[in-house]
């Protein structure tokens, strides 16, 4: 007996809370379509109007880096502390800025 | 509830306007009009300093000068993001600003006539920039405001380092502090102006403030800069250019000059010493770019082309 999740897409589901913040990712499920993903993520992720808009993306229409990268990813910045406001000591009476 | 009944609720509660939603057409244009200005100004604002990323006085001040101008470069982008979800594409951006039917802030028409004036930039300009960018975060365009954000964490380093850079002028010899001075002098007043005209002369304030695009009134942020600069110009214990500054303990704010705004009003309609030279740089910049566009294209139609073909 085939699992019936391996016929269905997945999908990747992010929720806005409130009108002005970015949408967050929650979780994934499994859907026939973008339609049904859209429905299941309302009801398993937004019981308790936990928001006010939802996006679902296909799982494979993701794109990520790979942690195991990330040295040689990120490590470009790493030398590079003067990026940060904290960097730059000022006098006091103008630290502020 | 109609539609605009609906928008205004939104507004009125402090609720952000999403791109989906429903919008009057004049609030729409406003923020195209705004935020797509407001990009063009971060990428256009890049040709000033980029001026002197080959002379600068040292290797330190160079990566930094360099850091700057490449964050300048990230801030358009997530500005012209911004605007693209309002309908308009970045291709329609940029041809407006390079036909001039789009403007940029008059700013970036002076030019950077010594290392002092990269300081000055830093501290002054971006400082200006962010007195305004604060404010905007509250924007009541969601996208708009994300961006500003975004943006106000990576200004800070902008400013401090135009401090630290015009500081050490500053404490230097009889003529770097000269420099220093001159550089103040020349940007201060152009920096007063990027927060635009008089709210009384100003075109599109009305509407932005009930609209909540804008948030605080062009002098009121000016006032602001005004209040929190004489301080900085102290500590640097360099001359303040505006003769007139004064402490008004009614107010609570200092008094200051008016401005010039014969020349600000010149400058905007494209008779600063750099317009010319700013969009025609640009126009070359971007035809320059045009290979680098097409290899990308022609690269996706051969995988498009690939893919189809290993699929059949
Ligand atoms: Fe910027
Ligand atoms: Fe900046
Ligand atoms: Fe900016």
């Amino acid at each position: 007996m085939t699992n019936i999740t391996e016929k269905l897409e997945l999908f990747e589901v992010f929720v806005r809370s409130k009108r002005g913040l970015d949408h967050k990712h929650v979780g994934s499920l499994h859907a026939e379509d973008h339609e049904q993903a859209l429905e299941y993520a309302r009801d398993c992720y937004t019981r308790r109007s936990e928001g006010v808009s939802i996006w679902v993306v296909k799982s494979s229409d993701i794109c990520s880096s790979q942690e195991d990268d990330a040295d040689c990813f990120y490590d470009p910045s790493d030398d590079k502390p003067y990026r940060h406001a904290t960097y730059y000591v000022l006098p006091d009476p103008v630290n502020n800025m | 509830m109609t539609p605009e009944e609906n928008f205004m609720r939104k507004i009125e509660n402090e609720e952000k306007i999403e791109p989906k939603d429903w919008m009057p057409d004049e609030y729409r244009k406003n923020l195209i009009r705004q935020i797509s200005q407001h990009a063009h100004s971060e990428v256009i604002g890049m040709q000033p300093e980029g001026n002197w990323i080959t002379r600068a006085p040292s290797l330190r001040r160079k990566a930094v000068l360099l850091s700057k101008v490449q964050d300048e470069a990230g801030h358009g982008l997530y500005l012209y993001s911004a605007c693209e979800t309002l309908g308009i594409s970045r291709s329609e951006m940029i041809e407006q600003l390079q036909s001039g039917k789009a403007k940029y802030s008059s700013i970036f028409n002076y030019p950077t006539l010594t290392w002092a004036d990269v300081g000055a930039i830093g501290w002054l300009v971006d400082g200006a920039a962010i007195v305004n960018q604060v404010s905007l975060q509250r924007t009541s365009y969601g996208p708009y405001s994300r961006g500003m954000i975004r943006i106000c964490k990576e200004e800070s380093f902008h400013q401090r380092q135009g401090y630290e850079a015009i500081l050490a002028l500053a404490k230097g010899s009889e003529g770097q502090k000269a420099m220093a001075q001159d550089a103040l002098n020349r940007f201060y007043w152009p920096a007063l102006m990027m927060f635009g005209p008089h709210d009384s002369e100003s075109a599109h304030s009305a509407k932005s403030m009930t609209w909540k695009i804008k948030r605080e009134t062009n002098d009121d942020l000016r006032q602001k800069f005004v209040d929190q600069t004489v301080k900085q110009i102290e500590v640097l214990g360099l001359e303040h250019p505006d003769k007139n500054i004064k402490w008004n303990e009614e107010r609570g704010h200092y008094d200051s000059s008016d401005l010039n705004w014969d020349e600000f009003w010149s400058v905007i309609n494209g008779n600063g010493h750099c317009n010319r030279q700013r969009i025609e740089h640009h126009v070359a910049a971007h035809d320059e770019g045009e290979w680098v566009r097409d290899a990308i294209t022609a690269y996706n139609e051969k995988k498009r082309a690939k893919s189809a073909q290993n699929a059949a």
